[in-house]
């Protein structure tokens, strides 16, 4: 049994090529096999998902405006100049 | 060589060269957000982060008429911030950590700390969860969706290494594929994974460390 299953450490470090379909065939079926059987586990994927699901919502990081003024106006100087 | 192009690049294209307005800064808008983060990686501050975008651009228009479309033309824009930004970083005189990006694996970092499993000895659960984590599905909706949890999660993310900061920013924050991350930093996807992977456990953690305070009584 102990060769064959993962621990709860190993899992955790699997987690995103499981999520990322990284996996060989025979170690998703180890993975989703202790899912099944480990709430821990489970939590800690479902905690996972959470965290990717939080961190999309987070706006990005913008350009300063003054920058971003600059930006477009060199673009103007260049269309002008060809 | 036009006909190597993706037709929406080569709209875009046609637009810049047109003097379209509007189309450009649509497009510094939308790309630049990533551009500060791949920039960030090989320079010190936001400052000169913000000077490299700015560059790039410059250095976009300057040369568009050489694109042939062999890439994207996204792909095409972040080669050249990414040699705009080492320059840069080199001229800072920063160590660029590239290792960071070659050979994340080298240095090994567990995604969750050791001493929440049990040992590797243990005669029954070799390896288990000492203190397994709970489940977020109780938390109240309005608690993960607020302000502080995003807070949390902004500070967790700033604290990242850069290279993690960056593949974390692309693919979850920008919802870049995989290979459009690779093809962007030149990582492998297998690297590509691993620095996913310690930033998202990092975020976790800090949201777990945040939730878990707020559930003691």
């Amino acid at each position: 049994m102990s060769t064959a299953t993962l621990s709860c450490q190993e899992l955790v470090e699997l987690v995103t090529d499981y999520l990322e379909d990284a996996l060989p065939p025979e170690e998703r079926a180890r993975f989703e096999d202790h899912l099944e059987r480990c709430r821990g586990c489970t939590n800690y994927v479902e905690q996972i998902r959470i965290t990717i699901a939080l961190t999309g919502r987070m706006r990005a990081d913008e350009l300063d405006s003054a920058t971003c003024d600059a930006i477009v106006e060199t673009f103007r100087d260049w269309s002008r100049t060809g | 060589m036009e006909q190597l192009q993706a037709p929406e690049d080569a709209r875009i294209v046609d637009a810049l060269r047109a003097g379209d307005e509007a189309a450009f800064t649509m497009l510094v808008q939308d790309w630049s957000p990533a551009m500060l983060r791949v920039a960030r990686i090989y320079v010190p501050t936001r400052a000169i982060a913000e000077e490299v975008v700015q560059d790039t651009w410059i250095a976009v228009l300057r040369g568009i008429d050489r694109f042939e479309g062999r890439s994207s033309l996204r792909t095409w824009v972040f080669r050249i911030l990414t040699n705009t930004s080492k320059t840069r970083g080199e001229r800072e005189r920063r160590t660029v950590p590239l290792s960071a990006l070659d050979d994340p694996v080298r240095v090994p970092e567990p995604a969750v700390s050791p001493d929440r499993f049990l040992d590797a000895d243990h005669p029954n659960f070799p390896g288990h969860w000492a203190s397994p984590p709970a489940s977020w599905s109780e938390q109240p909706e309005e608690k993960l969706l607020g302000a502080e949890t995003r807070a949390v999660i902004d500070a967790a993310i700033a604290r990242l290494p850069p290279a993690q900061r960056a593949v974390i920013s692309l693919r979850d924050v920008q919802g870049w594929d995989s290979e459009d991350v690779c093809n962007v930093l030149g990582v492998s996807e297998t690297n590509q994974r691993v620095l996913l992977h310690r930033a998202r456990a990092k975020v976790r953690q800090a949201l777990e460390e945040y939730l878990d305070a707020g559930t003691d009584q």
